[in-house]
């Protein structure tokens, strides 16, 4: 799709920069020490801080990759939501208040509070520095391919821009700026959101017909002619021959009134009948600037052609064309009781040049799409291998634990006076976040069926739904979309510096800094991980954004909840137990991923049947291990102080 | 940090009322975790007002979330400890703005 820029987007988006930029300089007049800038003096209202959790905790995973993912195949991208809202109830009833007794600045405080070990606080701050990082790096790609489409520019210009505002902000006032910067996306983010899905049940569901041709019923001697129905077909060359055995999957014409290129159809069967039904279909040719759309060059002068919008019903029940207004109740059951037109895709290999990925319309059973099961990393919960479950269930136990393990999460409970009300700003990010999440159905399913999608980037599914309804929205949503990135990234930032500084330098390597000098490595730091941010995120943009925020937490459920978890509630954890737990947790997890079939397709570009790995989530392993890890050594190392201690009172 | 030594009896049973709380939600979460992986289809029976039970149980454990969120806030006790401890810190901090 060719996207028209937004210059309101722009000024609403540059307005916001600049306003908290602006405040970003007011409040750090009075943030130069380092409880300010690590801690913000522990003074921010509980509200307030909890709003802030919403605003650090929804990242462009959750805005745009739920609804995303929703809006290309329904329920699944849902069950994210669920497990993240859940991992909160852990952070709620298990690690909020122990975690602002015990810590000071980070969570490597916390983990040492009672050992006072270099090695603790290095092998905490190594994973803080690890988690953030992978968290990072889709955040920053997320924020490129938004600047993209939205004001024309390349998808580095996003990535440096984001890294350079971030940077500003976090250097300025720390966590100071950082919360409210935090308090003031999350508030945005969750109001419009709901304009949005009130605007949504206000324009109700329409059927679609005209977007696309059909044609047919046709029988398999109609299909063997030269002209169906009076248009000239192409005769299949190169990779469009079908191979032997295998039925003839599409069908080109020569485009009727001149056009370039050619009108390509997929062959569909009709239930119960041995005719077919042809309908139209799009195909990407290449990549880049020579991409070919339907066999023309791509743009929207006279011989080219572009994308179609795509995402919309075909029959809504009892033949109607129109439903008027809907309910947050009947607005699911309509749809369950319609036919949604979604998309497949398929690549065609040409002996020379470029590949071609066809994309074509599945009709589907609105009910189908109100089930999980349908997104291919979900299928496995019909299929047949216990893998596949495994995998699932894995995923699931990932997102329950991993919340509670996020460093920059954890140091926001740092930023309030004490912990009834580190358990009341929970409360709030709770309701906050858990309402949001209510939305992502209805803005994914709505999105599905909005007219409006882009075929290639489903990241963009909110922002364009927003587009179908009113311009101006889309602008908006859009701005709130990138100040979204900003928000997360300033968090993770921030936790990044805090363990350079705090943990690394000072706890381990024994440097004895004052307040201010604390403050002032802790800058250097953010400025140097802000820049290793904006290379990976340049680096690894063709990247998916949802697959890289499961990868992080996965690494922080592993790596830091069995070791917190322990520290709590079992009187035997030793130092040796905890350092072993989180780097067995961290290296055993990281190297799970590096070698399962997700890594293999998507990173390395290799065949995912050779990944050693026997599937992609390593959480279900891994978890217990680090569990398991921690006890063994507490135990073992246990018991030699004891014996030491008894031969040294004998 | 000598406070997390010698929890309070306030302290203690917020503790267990977090714990208690905590497994309740765990065994809804679990519940709906094992019946997607190993009854799929059962998801699709619709169960309340059209709609089926992915949807329901599925928003039912997002609301069940801020329902016990709030109780936990309303049910928790002060901790007296963490009070004095607030108010030497509050102390401390005005002493060092001076």
């Amino acid at each position: 799709m060719i996207y028209d820029p937004a210059p309101l987007a722009i000024f609403i988006f540059l307005g916001f920069v600049f306003g908290t930029v602006g405040l970003s300089f007011y409040l750090g007049r009075k943030a130069k020490s380092s409880e300010g800038y690590f801690a913000a003096h522990g003074q921010i209202p509980w509200a307030v801080n909890g709003v802030a959790f919403a605003g650090d905790y929804l990242s462009a995973a959750s805005f745009l990759g739920i609804c995303g993912m929703i809006a290309a195949y329904g329920y699944d991208g849902f069950l994210y939501s669920i497990g993240f809202l859940a991992g909160w109830i852990v952070a709620l009833f298990v690690i909020a208040e122990p975690m602002k007794r015990l810590g000071k600045f980070t969570f490597a405080d916390a983990l040492d509070a009672k050992f006072n070990s270099r090695g603790i606080k290095g092998a905490a701050g190594i994973s803080t520095l690890v988690v953030s990082v992978f968290y990072l790096i889709p955040q920053m790609v997320g924020a490129g391919s938004l600047i993209q489409p939205l004001l024309g520019l390349p998808h580095w210009v996003g990535v440096v821009m984001v890294g350079v505002v971030v940077i500003m902000i976090v250097v300025t006032a720390g966590m100071v700026s950082t919360t409210w910067v935090q308090f003031l996306k999350g508030s945005l983010l969750v109001i419009f959101s709901t304009v949005l899905v009130v605007m949504l049940l206000q324009k109700g569901l329409t059927t679609d017909t005209s977007s696309f041709e059909t044609i047919g019923p046709l029988s398999e001697q109609d299909l063997q002619q030269k002209t169906i129905e009076g248009r000239e077909v192409i005769p299949p060359t190169g990779g469009w021959i079908s191979t032997a055995g295998e039925e003839q999957a599409f069908i080109r014409f020569v485009p009727k009134d001149g056009r370039a290129g050619y009108d390509i159809f997929h062959i569909d069967d009709i239930p119960g009948s041995d005719e077919k039904l042809l309908r139209q279909a799009q195909s990407v040719t290449g990549s880049g600037a020579s991409k070919l759309i339907d066999g023309a060059p791509n743009g929207r002068e006279s011989g080219e052609r572009e994308l179609q919008p795509i995402g919309h019903l075909s029959k809504l029940p009892g033949g109607e064309t129109s439903t008027g207004p809907l309910g947050p109740i009947s607005f699911f059951t309509t749809i369950g009781d319609s036919e949604v037109i979604l998309w497949g895709n398929t690549t065609i290999t040409n002996p020379e040049g470029p590949k071609t990925t066809v994309y074509y319309q599945k009709p589907t059973a609105g009910k189908r799409v109100l089930r999980p099961g349908e997104h291919p990393k979900f299928a496995g919960i019909r299929g047949e291998s216990f893998g596949d479950r495994l995998n699932f269930l894995s995923l699931m136990l990932a997102l329950f634990c991993g919340t509670a393990s996020l460093p920059h999460i954890l140091i926001r409970y740092y930023t309030v006076k004490d912990g009834a009300a580190a358990r009341k700003s929970t409360i709030v990010g709770i309701t906050t976040i858990g309402f949001f999440y209510v939305l992502t159905l209805y803005l994914g399913l709505g999105a599905m069926t909005s007219g409006a999608l882009d075929l290639t980037d489903t990241n963009m599914s909110a922002p364009l739904l927003a587009n179908s309804i009113r311009p101006w929205l889309f602008a908006v949503i859009s701005a709130i979309a990138f100040t979204t990135v900003l928000g997360t990234v300033s968090g993770l930032i921030l936790a990044s510096s805090g363990a350079v500084a705090h943990d690394l330098l000072i706890g381990v390597m024994g440097i004895k800094l004052t307040g201010e000098a604390q403050v002032k490595v802790a800058k250097i730091a953010a400025v140097v991980v802000g820049g290793i941010a904006i290379i990976l995120g340049v680096l690894f943009k063709e990247l998916n954004v949802g697959y890289l925020v499961g990868w992080a937490f996965s690494v922080a459920a592993s790596a830091n909840l069995p070791a917190l978890v322990m520290l709590l509630f079992w009187k035997k954890t030793t130092k040796e137990g905890i350092i072993a737990s989180v780097l067995v947790g961290m290296v055993s997890s990281l190297g799970w991923i590096l070698l399962s079939a997700d890594t293999y397709k998507s990173v390395y570009g290799l065949d995912p049947n050779d990944a050693i790995a026997p599937f992609s989530q390593p959480g279900i392993i891994t978890i217990p291990l680090a569990f398991i890890t921690l006890i063994v050594f507490s135990l073992y190392y246990g018991n030699k102080q004891n014996e030491s201690a008894a031969k040294a009172s004998a | 940090m000598n406070t997390s030594d010698s929890p309070t009896p306030q302290r203690r049973f917020n503790t267990r009322l977090g714990l208690f709380l905590f497994l309740v939600y765990l065994t809804l979460y679990t519940g709906f975790v094992l019946i997607n992986a190993f009854a799929a289809d059962k998801m699709e029976t619709i169960v309340l007002a059209g709609l089926n039970l992915a949807i329901v149980y599925g928003f039912g454990l997002i609301v069940f979330a801020i329902v016990l969120a709030l109780v936990y806030g309303l049910m928790c006790r002060r901790d007296p400890a963490e009070d004095v401890a607030t108010e030497e810190a509050a102390a401390t901090a005005q002493g060092d703005s001076k």
